[in-house]
């Protein structure tokens, strides 16, 4: 699956983090560290934490558009 | 019928029917392409980049990825819908002919449109010196392709990197080589890192954020040479103050250069800066007369901006792109009575030695700075820039929840100094000359900068139509 995260809007409340550790992270105090296209095995756990964010920073590709051929 | 609706039934028309043509695959042109199809428009869509990849997220690339943690292939970006396009990926555009209309490919096919967007971006500024650039562990960062590289690199363990300028992604990699715990020399032309977007002011807490990380940072340095062994290794380099390092992998962060070179004949008011467009992204022509059908947007563009005196303003942004890019896709598909004004805020972030620094504004618009909140010393705090007694920009350290409060106030150039938030005050809270480099001084260019009021005197160029391989007309 695909996210991003939008770092600008992302305040670092780290809401996120815990709810999807192997594909959020924090380094230091506030800067939010992800990975783009995690496995579809963490999908429930990816869209908990976008649902936890304060702000609304995490993106989320909910359904591959028919368009989009590449995994 | 009323012109009204003859008007109408003529947007309604043109929404079907039209062809049109963004010149760039990367974030840019994928979300015009996905405004586009929002605004209603069903007609033709095309979308050329050189690159074969499909539209990828760039910031990961200095961080994440390098860092070993991500694969340089797993950032692509995710659709917010289907675009039904055409995509031409792998073939750049190599050519604009106006009169007719098209865009010329370098496989020598033409593609005709109705309205044109260039979100062509930027590429990296490769080591000046060519034969040296040959060198094996010699690298610069932009691409998925650069990050793959330099990835491989760096996890061999090399014996010493170094990394030339010490910008945003210069610093970023410094970082990144500390964690994977190497040795790295940090080489800046400027008297600190970050220098030339933030001011010398922050750079010096920059620089020690650096040298408590455990990067040897040299400054008011540049690298005069490099040398390869019998292999075509890069294993030296040669510093302007006579001193040489024993270097296994180089990274040359010498800040981006617009891709505009396919643009020349077109008589666009295209130049270092990328290519000028009026605040509604219609590209300027070289007389400084604006185009009907050909819009701009991403790093490429320069626009003028009300918050900055009208200064045409240049950014390197994430979120300009995204916001211009469907500024633009609006009005590619509107008459002008609906089109509307792309007038971001600058706003940007780093992630570097566990600090995370975002900024709002132009700092390098302000010739004063002042710590508002917290504590410099720490690494945590805010501080606010000023020119002529208006707060124009702001910069945070650990202290991002705040930026907004700032943001406000830049929208409305509140006074400056801004009035203190009551608490967590720094001990020092006297504004003080924030020290931006004469811009004559050599430095890494910063990623927002103003380039003067007039579409074609500051950096546009006239560029003849020069004969290309491949180019059919030459």
């Amino acid at each position: 699956m695909r996210i991003v995260v939008d770092l600008n809007r992302c305040l670092g409340y780290a809401q996120c983090v815990p709810l999807a550790p192997d594909v959020l992270r924090l380094q230091g105090e506030e800067a939010l560290a992800y990975d783009p296209n995690p496995d579809d095995s963490e999908r429930q756990r990816v869209l908990r934490a976008a649902a936890s964010c304060p702000v609304q920073a995490i993106i989320v590709e909910l359904d591959p558009p028919a368009d989009r051929t590449t995994k | 019928m009323t012109t009204a609706s003859l008007v109408s039934d003529l947007v309604t028309s043109f929404k079907t029917t039209a062809r049109l043509v963004i010149v760039g695959a990367s974030l840019a042109g994928l979300r015009a392409a996905e405004a586009l199809r929002d605004e209603g428009f069903t007609g033709s869509l095309t979308l050329i980049g050189d690159e074969v990849h499909e539209p990828y997220d760039r910031p990961p690339l200095s961080k994440q990825v390098l860092k070993g943690w991500v694969p340089a292939g797993n950032t692509k970006l995710p659709r917010m819908r289907a675009v039904d396009a055409d995509w031409r990926l792998g073939v750049a555009a190599i050519g604009l002919d106006r009169a007719n209309r098209e865009v010329l490919l370098a496989n020598g096919e033409k593609v005709p449109y109705d309205r044109l967007l260039i979100a062509t971006g930027v590429r990296s500024r490769q080591w000046f010196n060519p034969d040296e650039a040959k060198l094996a562990g010699l690298f610069t960062l932009r691409t998925c392709d650069d990050a793959a590289k330099l990835q491989e690199a760096l996890q061999a363990k090399p014996g010493r990197v170094l990394i030339i300028g010490a910008g945003f992604i210069g610093s970023e990699m410094a970082s990144v080589c500390r964690d994977l715990g190497l040795e790295v020399t940090v080489a800046e032309r400027s008297t600190a890192p970050l220098v030339g977007a933030l001011g010398g002011v922050i750079g010096d807490i920059a620089a020690k954020m650096q040298r408590d990380a455990g990067v040897d940072l040299r400054t008011n340095v540049s690298v005069e040479a490099l040398e390869g062994d019998a292999g075509g290794h890069v294993r030296r380099a040669r510093l302007s103050d006579g001193t040489a390092l024993d270097v296994d992998v180089v990274v040359a962060s010498l800040g981006s250069i617009r891709n505009i070179e396919w643009l020349d004949g077109a008589q666009l008011a295209a130049g270092f800066w990328g290519v000028a467009c009026d605040a509604g992204c219609r590209a300027f022509d070289i007389n400084g007369v604006v185009t009907d059908t050909i819009f701009v947007a991403g790093d490429i563009a320069r626009a003028p901006h009300v918050l900055y005196e009208y200064q045409f303003l240049s950014i390197e942004h994430v979120d300009a792109a995204v916001l211009a890019a469907q500024t633009a896709a609006h009005n590619m598909v509107n008459l002008e009575t609906n089109r509307r004004p792309h007038l971001p805020l600058p706003q940007f972030w780093s992630a570097q030695f566990g600090v995370n620094i975002k900024g709002v504004g132009v700092c390098s618009f302000g010739d004063e700075i002042v710590f508002t909140q917290g504590s410099p010393e720490d690494h945590r705090f805010v501080a606010a820039y000023g020119r002529k007694g208006r707060i124009v920009a702001a910069v945070t350290f650990n202290h991002g929840k705040w930026l907004d409060y700032y943001a406000a106030m830049i929208e409305r150039s509140a006074p400056f100094p801004p009035p203190p938030p009551g608490y967590d005050l720094p001990t020092n809270a006297e504004p003080m000359p924030a020290r931006f480099r004469d811009p004559r001084e050599p430095t890494g260019l910063p990623d927002v900068v103003l380039t003067g009021h007039d579409p074609t005197s500051r950096g546009a160029e006239f560029r003849p139509k020069r004969p290309k391989s491949g180019d059919p007309n030459s």
